[in-house]
């Protein structure tokens, strides 16, 4: 009988056809310091995966080695393979223009542009150049729609995006993301700036945005890594402690660290 | 009256998640009231072949404790409730407890039948029937209370369990003169009155459903109270 309709299928029992990013064997070095440190794991595909551990740790430097960021910094050694779409994103010949529209991404801070709010969501496809006005329109409808926004800003559209609340400037960023379409959506603790109940509606617009794009998200609010990831890996000094379905790690972490960590014996 | 809408959250998923949480309670409740109607009629037909079915399925319900069980501690630690949300997730872990309790009280009555040391004459039967019947229909009404979250109907199970101890102890007193004059079948009488005992704790595990229920949807813990200010406690929720 199944009485309970939450299910999340354990990592050992994914297939690789349900697999979205497979970083093999990553270890980042920045400014001479190793950062990431041999880091294997298998993101799941229309799922949330939450990456948790103390500050230093590692965890915006994984995420951002998902749309190549890291090389925006001058001083950096990447080795290892992340897998996607059955190609190396490290690969030098890697497209990484096309890479970062493919993986969007969403910081801590709403970062409007000094713009409309129609320009904000509009301003990717537009740099593409390949769209007409009524798909370029057609495509912000949607991402607005997507993101939850669409009912508080179609009439006023034109207005600046900076008179927007915090909650709707960050659902305002997550729609600037999901214009370009992206396979994957990278969230780096998309709501550590934002009021309990702000921070409520980006949680359940990312379960409605799950049906359709991976979500990878940093956070620092172990609360909210259990409540809404499927998955959650615990990076503790650049290793990767524990990955494993959320359910099991917040009830029955296997590591001593995991369990130090999550119930608040250091960190 | 007290009432707690639990499909009311911004998470979507979160108020499913309760709503699934209270759905296996009456499911589990529902397996448990099957199996006191088929020990019942386990008694009045002597079906020991029946009987046995029903100490095989006290598994099943052994089993829906433990997901349960499992299932409120997946909710305490990746939701973290509070107030109403809380008080359902605690309730539902202490009611399992108390329904795989009923389930081992029928399981008990159900083996004896199978192992046919609970032969009783007809006079006895048909009052053990008749408290069978009462039994059934206060667990009905107690899971009924649960689903309606209705302080006011937990409150009036109260007084069927005092029904049923006057069951109870009127076939105790019929029991205890046929021991008199047939000491030879001891064995016998011990079982029956220990399935007959069984019977009536079920009922004591109805009446703290109740409690449960009082306070999942008042708040209001009336445990180990006396009747007079437990019935205070209760006025005061029914018509605040």
């Amino acid at each position: 009988m199944n009485l309970f309709s939450r299910k999340t299928t354990p990592l050992k029992k994914l297939t690789p056809e349900n697999i979205a990013v497979n970083i093999e064997s990553l270890s980042v070095e920045l400014n001479n310091k190793v950062v990431l440190d041999n880091i294997s794991m298998r993101i799941p595909a229309y799922s949330i995966t939450s990456i948790i551990g103390q500050s230093g740790c590692g965890k915006t430097t994984l995420l951002n080695s998902m749309n190549r960021m890291n090389e925006l910094i001058t001083d950096h050694k990447i080795t290892g393979h992340i897998w996607m779409d059955k190609r190396d994103i490290n690969h030098k010949r890697e497209n990484v223009a096309r890479l970062r529209t493919n993986v969007g991404m969403v910081f801590q801070q709403p970062n409007p542009f000094p713009m409309t709010i129609y320009e904000n969501v509009g301003f990717g496809l537009k740099l593409q150049q390949q769209y007409s006005r009524r798909q370029i329109d057609d495509a912000i409808e949607k991402a607005l729609i997507n993101a939850g926004l669409w009912d508080e800003v179609k009439d006023r559209l034109h207005e600046p995006a900076m008179i927007l609340s915090g909650g709707q400037q960050q659902r305002l960023m997550i729609a600037r993301a999901l214009a370009l379409k992206p396979q994957i959506l990278l969230l780096d603790e998309p709501t550590s700036a934002l009021d309990p109940l702000a921070t409520l509606f980006i949680e359940e617009l990312m379960q409605s945005l799950k049906q359709h794009t991976t979500i990878v998200m940093v956070t620092h609010n172990m609360q909210q890594a259990a409540r809404i990831s499927d998955y959650t890996a615990f990076i503790h000094k650049g290793e990767l402690i524990e990955y494993t379905d959320s359910d099991s790690l917040f009830t029955q972490p296997k590591h001593k660290q995991t369990e130090d960590y999550i119930t608040g014996r250091y960190g | 009256m007290a009432h707690i809408d639990f499909n009311t959250h911004i998470s979507v998923s979160f108020n499913k998640e309760l709503e699934d949480l209270r759905n296996a309670v009456l499911v589990m409740g529902g397996e448990v009231e099957q199996q006191l109607l088929n020990v019942i009629q386990a008694i009045q037909f002597n079906e020991a072949s029946r009987a046995e079915k029903v100490v095989l399925n006290d598994m099943r319900i052994n089993q829906l404790e433990v997901e349960i069980d499992k299932e409120c501690l997946r909710i305490l630690a990746t939701r973290n409730p509070t107030a109403s949300d809380l008080r359902l997730v605690m309730t539902v872990s202490k009611t399992t407890t108390d329904i795989e309790r009923m389930g081992d009280e029928i399981a008990r009555v159900a083996k004896y039948i199978s192992q046919g040391i609970f032969q009783i004459d007809e006079q006895i039967k048909l009052n053990t029937i008749v408290l069978g019947e009462e039994i059934i229909k206060m667990m009905q009404k107690t899971f009924d209370a649960f689903a309606r979250q209705d302080v006011q109907s937990a409150a009036l199970v109260f007084e069927r369990d005092d029904i049923i101890d006057a069951k109870y102890e009127h076939i105790m007193l019929m029991l205890k003169d046929r021991l008199r004059h047939e000491v030879e079948q001891l064995d016998n009488w011990l079982a029956i009155m220990s399935g007959l005992r069984a019977l009536e704790r079920i009922g004591d595990h109805c009446k703290n459903l109740c409690e449960y229920i009082i306070y999942l949807a008042g708040g209001q813990d009336i445990r180990h109270t006396s009747t007079k200010k437990m019935q205070k406690k209760i006025k005061a929720l029914i018509s605040p």
